[in-house]
């Protein structure tokens, strides 16, 4: 299996204060890989930095490299919508546009240039067949996104992310606003997406790490502790302190 | 929360220590019982048995229960399932015990006093349980390394054993039943040895994540 993103002596500062110190780590692809650690450890921004979601925010400054199939994220030449469109996003909150459930899936496409009807409609319905929400929502495709229910909504999301066709899926807690039964739902959905996709996630819950990820990775006040299979982290830790964080006894 | 489980992972430990107890005084006793010819002694040892059964469920129990409500992970989820591994051993170390009173009290008497060999063999096969136990209690690798090794010796006990039986049932014929309870009793206490060396490689396998077998 070979690495998509390889980075190297990643930081960032957000103004004076360094989030992110000398990162380097190599996602394998077609696997899923999680990001565990307390709150503030780093690693939401650390996701958000591999399709720079950060560029947005003033103040942020980085160094070190980024390569997406080895090329470098940050050179001048890279049109960033473009890297976005190769590395969706899927957040904590399903954030649908106040828009039918088609038009949320058929946003991206278009922005990209597509206005061909039936290419769409093929687009929409392999999107949401992706994601398992075909059956549930083609027969109101026509109808508001909002009057779904959340778990309904972060599966509406993690299509609209795969209608451009990504090749990596971020996702920032991905099922931490929903009951168990959707999440169980998305971490099915996520274990079936890996056939086709990078998954990198970060998410609080640990046993949720163990279920779905193939690697993990532990961040620590900025740092990239420990990162191996995790089967490995959760059985055997080699570092004292993703000890004490996996077994709840940190700090 | 971790507090609480850290109290319930103590209590494993005491329990288990107290199991280990139990299982060294019965082989203790079952192997007094054989040089003696207590019957009495002998009879309490199989009473015992029962006890040692019903602490293998009451821990297998209390593990099930943390597996449950903890969902332990790296040193704690290999202290709990090493703890289900060691408990089986020893309540077979338990039953073996057992065994070997049995065998004891129908004997009518007769007593293995003067069979040097298997008082050394009975000698050498408990210092394995303490150890193995004592290598749980102190998460002692290095001891638990050792009572792996001292399994060499107890086999070549029973080998030898085995020896003087064919020569004591040449020499004297009508003796057979003596000669095969001589040979069921060095038995039991080479299989004891062989549980005390699983107990040692959980207890290594709990300390370090690594297993001789896997």
């Amino acid at each position: 299996m070979s690495n998509i993103i390889t980075v190297k002596d990643m930081c960032l500062w957000y103004g004076e204060h360094q989030a992110l110190k000398n990162v380097n780590i190599e996602i394998p692809e077609k696997s899923i890989t999680a990001f565990i650690g307390p709150s503030g450890c780093g690693k939401s921004t650390f996701l958000k930095t591999l399709n720079r979601m950060n560029d947005l925010i003033p103040g942020v400054k980085i160094t070190g490299d980024i390569c997406y199939e080895g090329t470098d994220i940050f050179a001048k030449d890279v049109d960033v919508n473009n890297l976005r469109k190769e590395i969706g996003m899927v957040f904590q909150k399903p954030n649908p546009f106040p828009m039918s459930i088609y038009d949320n899936i058929a946003y991206g496409p278009r922005t990209h240039g597509i206005t061909n009807k039936m290419q769409l409609d093929d687009i929409v319905e392999r999107a949401l067949r992706d994601a398992a929400i075909w059956d549930e929502v083609k027969d109101r495709l026509k109808k508001n996104a909002l009057g779904m229910s959340g778990g309904q909504q972060q599966r509406l999301c993690i299509a609209r992310a795969l209608a451009v066709q990504p090749k990596i899926l971020l996702m920032d807690e991905p099922t931490s606003a929903l009951d168990p039964i959707s999440t169980s739902r998305i971490e099915e959905l996520v274990t079936e997406l890996k056939e086709k996709y990078t998954i990198v996630m970060v998410t609080h819950n640990m046993q949720q790490a163990v279920r779905v990820s193939d690697y993990t990775a532990f961040f620590l006040l900025g740092e990239l502790v420990e990162f191996s299979k995790t089967d490995d982290i959760f059985s055997q830790p080699q570092d004292k302190r993703t000890e004490d964080y996996i077994t709840g006894r940190f700090g | 929360m971790r507090n609480r489980f850290d109290e319930q992972l103590f209590e494993l430990n005491r329990e288990i220590i107290e199991m280990g107890a139990m299982c060294e005084e019965a082989i203790a006793g079952a192997s007094k019982a054989l040089t003696t010819g207590d019957v009495e002694l002998a009879g309490k040892v199989r009473t015992n048995g029962n006890v040692i059964d019903q602490m293998e469920r009451d821990i297998e129990g209390r593990c099930m229960k943390l597996l449950l409500h903890q969902q332990p992970v790296a040193k704690d989820l290999r202290l709990i399932s090493a703890a289900l591994k060691m408990i089986t051993d020893m309540e077979r170390i338990g039953d073996q015990a057992e065994d070997i009173a049995e065998i004891v009290t129908a004997m009518n008497g007769h007593t293995m006093e003067g069979m040097k060999l298997v008082e050394e063999m009975a000698r050498e096969t408990i210092k394995m349980v303490t150890s193995s136990v004592d290598a749980f209690v102190k998460k002692d690798v290095e001891l638990a390394k050792r009572v792996i090794a001292q399994d060499d010796i107890v086999d070549d006990y029973f080998s030898k054993i085995k020896c003087g039986i064919i020569a004591l049932v040449a020499e004297n014929s009508a003796d057979g039943e003596f000669a095969l309870d001589l040979l069921m009793i060095s038995k039991y206490f080479e299989r004891i040895g062989d549980h005390a060396t699983n107990i040692a490689e959980w207890v290594i396998y709990s300390v370090t994540g690594m297993h001789k077998e896997v």
